[in-house]
């Protein structure tokens, strides 16, 4: 009795100690706003705030995918080629609809149809994704990696190496517009996190998805589909990234055939930063979110300093690294 | 001699040893005993280095010393083998041998020759005939631990502590053992050897020190001793042993019916499992014994659909015949499978109690497509208190229990399941006596109501007090089945041991 009595005021203890460090990127976060609003007094604006949260909704929109598939023990590198090619696809369809010369056959495309014909193949290369890493076991690295490529090279083949431009007012509004006094890619990316949260923490998949990156044998003994959660996380991961190169492709009202390179490091490294374990099974999507918009913030202050753009990329790589330092030390704590 | 005078061990918000001290003999096997949780572990692990912050003393040959790492207890001359072996698989013996303290020539290279030599005499000495240059992963069980008292031999360790050393290996890769043990003996050796097996302490123990909650309780010579005394001094009162009326033999109201079940080798062209038969009925109990390597987990693991593609035969639940692509398939049909090694296949040890119990009924907790947090609060609270599972809250993440709750929690989660046939594997391994006792409970409770079960198990005690009807399992192939009325050990033990060479 005395030690049951012991352990529940050890497990208050650790439940504070446990909700300071989830608080702990939040007051990185606020230090970090505080010293750079000192520094520069364009950053603390309203202008600067909206700026700042569109430019870090692709990548949430990527991240959040990344956190699925992280949780699940695995990664996805293919995110940044797949967002390239399914912008791509998108601006081309658009633009120059489908031309079957020997139907004489031309198939025009309207904005939902273009948009609906990206989100597919992102959302197809993620079944691929899952289909290699489930059916042969290829590493998620390896099977990613691959994908990287491939759809890279697609990319290519598809725009010829050239830029896909003027793509038309209506569609800029995706990735330019605003709504309710809100950013159109605010919108698109805080939707996509709360449907995140919501099957995070409130489904039965988003408890599978913990359980598999947990322990895959326990979780395939418990009756577990073990292929099906992985595939479909595969393919969520691939869907949020084409709605990435959606919004990406919109704002600049151009498909460029490089866009997207790196992208899926900056996703890792929001993962990472918000605690999400890379063994999988531990990790939140708010975490994610969190660490988005610490990199994002820090990028958007270290331009209004003029910081050179080789600088940032050494300051950002060392962010990453204290964060999951500071991680392992509050783990080893508990 | 090696002493421990009023050692004290905290973690946070418990204290694991409480003012513990002992003495440990050159010359003798000295036992350590005591329940789960008792603090032999973290007493071993103080006495080689593992922990350094604790209160008290050691004394080796007189003077006080102190480790403040494993390094420095093996220089000191004590070293220790582990439950779980310390080797590593893609490692030859000699190189996993001389692992960190590698002979190097005069070019500052390995000395590959003189490694071999004193791998092959070291080798010799244990009688273990093998090559140096055999890769671990080709070793069983009982030779990779052999090759371990080699590395505490090759440092020229005094003190030998041993935990659990034959939880893994065959009778005759026990006998072997013991005759090591004894040399050691004879050349002077401490050796401190921890188990749960009391019937092994009797046959090689020379002193016992029963440890308790975490304080020493007693020591003394083995000589005189029996197997009630020390229960009772480990539990601290006296457990009668559980017993069920057994009299009908033939299965009556058929649950579970195995035809001609083979099942093929993962890599080699031949079969684990032989053309198994058998059936369950309802509400029986079926004991599976076979020694190590005899396919008893494989036999869990085809009824369970883990290995469709290399499972041959007929499997028939109430008489539906059935084919399992996966343990989703065979959860549907109404079958559980408890796992041999809970850690690595029961549970998902960062998640709390009331997650893994929940886990397998997710469908049954949701509310318009989404978990419902009362109903799993509920089915969790429910099993915590009818398995009585003793934890903080059903909010404790399951590695911080003890072994025999975490089996509890694998129950819990397939009796939430509502299964009609229930395959226990190895259901009290490594769990102590009180909590074997309550599984036992529970296992009989459950057949009351109608559950098949099969349980297996490489404890014959355990077989017998607890089987309707025992099969026996030998090199893949059934080859007996005994109503528990006329079953004993050696009508058991005959039917398992291997007839080829």
């Amino acid at each position: 009795m005395e030690a049951i009595i012991k352990l529940n005021s050890q497990n208050s203890i650790k439940k504070y100690t446990r909700s300071l460090a989830r608080f702990q990127s939040l007051i990185a976060l606020f230090i970090l706003c505080f010293v750079l609003s000192i520094l520069s007094d364009k950053f603390l604006t309203i202008d600067n705030a909206w700026n700042v949260m569109r430019q870090i909704s692709v990548n949430i929109c990527i991240a959040t995918g990344m956190t699925l598939v992280v949780l699940t023990a695995g990664i996805d590198l293919s995110v940044g080629s797949v967002l390239a090619l399914s912008g791509a696809i998108t601006a081309g369809l658009l633009r120059n609809g489908l031309e079957f010369p020997s139907a004489n056959l031309y198939v025009g495309f309207t904005i939902l149809g273009a948009v609906l014909a990206g989100l597919l193949i992102g959302a197809l290369l993620g079944v691929f994704n899952g289909w290699t890493i489930t059916r042969f076991k290829v590493p998620p690295f390896v099977a990613t990696l691959a994908v990287l490529t491939i759809a890279r090279g697609l990319t290519m083949l598809w725009t010829k190496g050239f830029p896909i431009s003027g793509l038309g007012e209506s569609f800029s509004f995706i990735g330019t517009g605003w709504f309710l006094g809100i950013p159109v890619p605010v919108w698109i990316s805080g939707i996509i996190v709360l449907m995140a949260v919501l099957l995070t923490r409130k489904t039965r998949f988003g408890r599978y998805i913990y359980a598999i990156g947990g322990n895959e044998n326990a979780s395939r003994l418990s009756g577990i589909n073990i292929d099906k959660i992985k595939i479909a996380v595969y393919t969520i991961a691939g869907g949020l990234a084409a709605i990435g190169g959606i919004i990406v492709t919109s704002r600049l009202d151009s498909a460029q055939p490089n866009a997207g390179i790196t992208y899926e490091l900056d996703a890792i490294a929001a993962v990472v930063i918000g605690g999400t374990s890379l063994s999988g099974g531990k990790g939140s999507i708010m975490g994610t979110v969190l660490g988005a918009i610490i990199i994002g913030v820090l990028n958007n202050g270290l331009v209004l300093l003029n910081v050179s753009p080789f600088w940032q990329q050494v300051v950002k790589g060392f962010v990453i690294l204290l964060a999951v330092i500071i991680d392992k030390a509050n783990s080893k704590n508990q | 001699m090696l002493a421990v005078e009023n050692i004290t061990k905290r973690f946070p918000g418990v204290i694991a040893l409480n003012n513990v001290s002992m003495e440990l003999y050159p010359g003798k096997v000295n036992a350590i005993l005591g329940e789960n949780g008792a603090g032999k572990s973290t007493l071993m692990k103080i006495l080689s280095g593992v922990y350094p912050d604790y209160e008290g003393r050691i004394l080796y040959k007189d003077e006080p010393v102190y480790f403040t790492s494993v390094r420095e207890a093996q220089a000191c001359g004590i070293a220790i083998i582990h439950q779980e072996l310390n080797l590593i698989p893609y490692l030859n013996i000699r190189e996993n041998i001389f692992l960190g303290r590698e002979i190097l020539n005069k070019w500052g290279l390995l000395d590959k020759e003189a490694m071999r030599n004193r791998t092959k005499a070291l080798l010799k000495r244990l009688k273990l005939d093998l090559d140096p240059d055999t890769p671990v992963s080709q070793l069983k069980i009982g030779q990779q631990q052999v090759v371990e008292i080699a590395k505490a031999l090759l440092i020229d360790a005094d003190v030998i502590i041993m935990d659990e050393p034959t939880s893994a290996i065959s009778d005759h890769e026990v006998d072997v053992l013991f005759g090591i043990i004894e040399n050691l003996r004879k050349e002077n050796k401490i050796i401190v050897y921890i188990s749960h097996k009391l019937d092994e302490l009797f046959r090689i123990a020379d002193r016992f020190v029963v440890l308790r909650d975490g304080c020493s309780i007693e020591s003394g010579d083995m000589k005189g001793m029996d197997q009630d005394s020390l229960i009772q001094k480990m539990v601290g009162r006296h457990i009668s042993i559980i017993r069920k009326q057994k009299e009908d033999q033939s299965v009556k109201d058929e649950l579970l019916r195995i035809e001609n079940l083979s099942l093929r080798h993962s890599d080699k062209a031949e079969n684990v499992l032989k053309d198994i038969s058998f059936s369950l009925g309802r509400g029986e109990i079926l004991g599976l014994f076979g020694l190590m390597g005899a396919g008893r987990t494989e036999l869990m693991e085809a009824l369970f659909g883990l290995h469709p593609k290399r499972t041959v035969g007929s499997i028939y639940v109430d008489g539906k015949h059935m084919h399992f692509s996966s343990p989703a398939d065979a959860i549907k049909a109404g079958l559980a499978l408890v796992p041999e090694d809970r850690k690595k296949d029961g549970l998902v040890l960062g998640m709390d109690v009331r997650t893994n119990i929940c886990l397998t009924t997710l469908d049954d907790l949701e509310t318009g497509g989404l978990l419902n947090h009362d109903k799993e609060c509920d089915l969790a609270e429910k099993y915590i208190g009818e398995l009585r599972i003793k934890t903080p809250s059903d909010k404790q993440a399951v590695n911080n229990l003890s072994g025999g709750n975490q089996q509890k929690i694998v129950l819990a989660k397939w009796l939430a399941k509502k299964p009609k046939v229930l395959m226990l594997d190895e259901p009290t391994r490594g769990i102590d006596i009180n909590a074997k006792n309550e599984i036992y409970n529970i296992i009989l409770q459950l057949a009351d109501a109608g559950i098949g079960i099969i349980v297996v198990s490489s404890e014959l005690p355990e077989i017998l007090a607890i089987s309707d009807r025992i099969l026996v399992l030998s090199e893949g192939r059934l080859t007996a089945e005994i109503p528990v009325s006329s079953a004993s050990e050696n009508v058991i033990l005959k039917a398992a041991i291997p007839k080829t060479i």
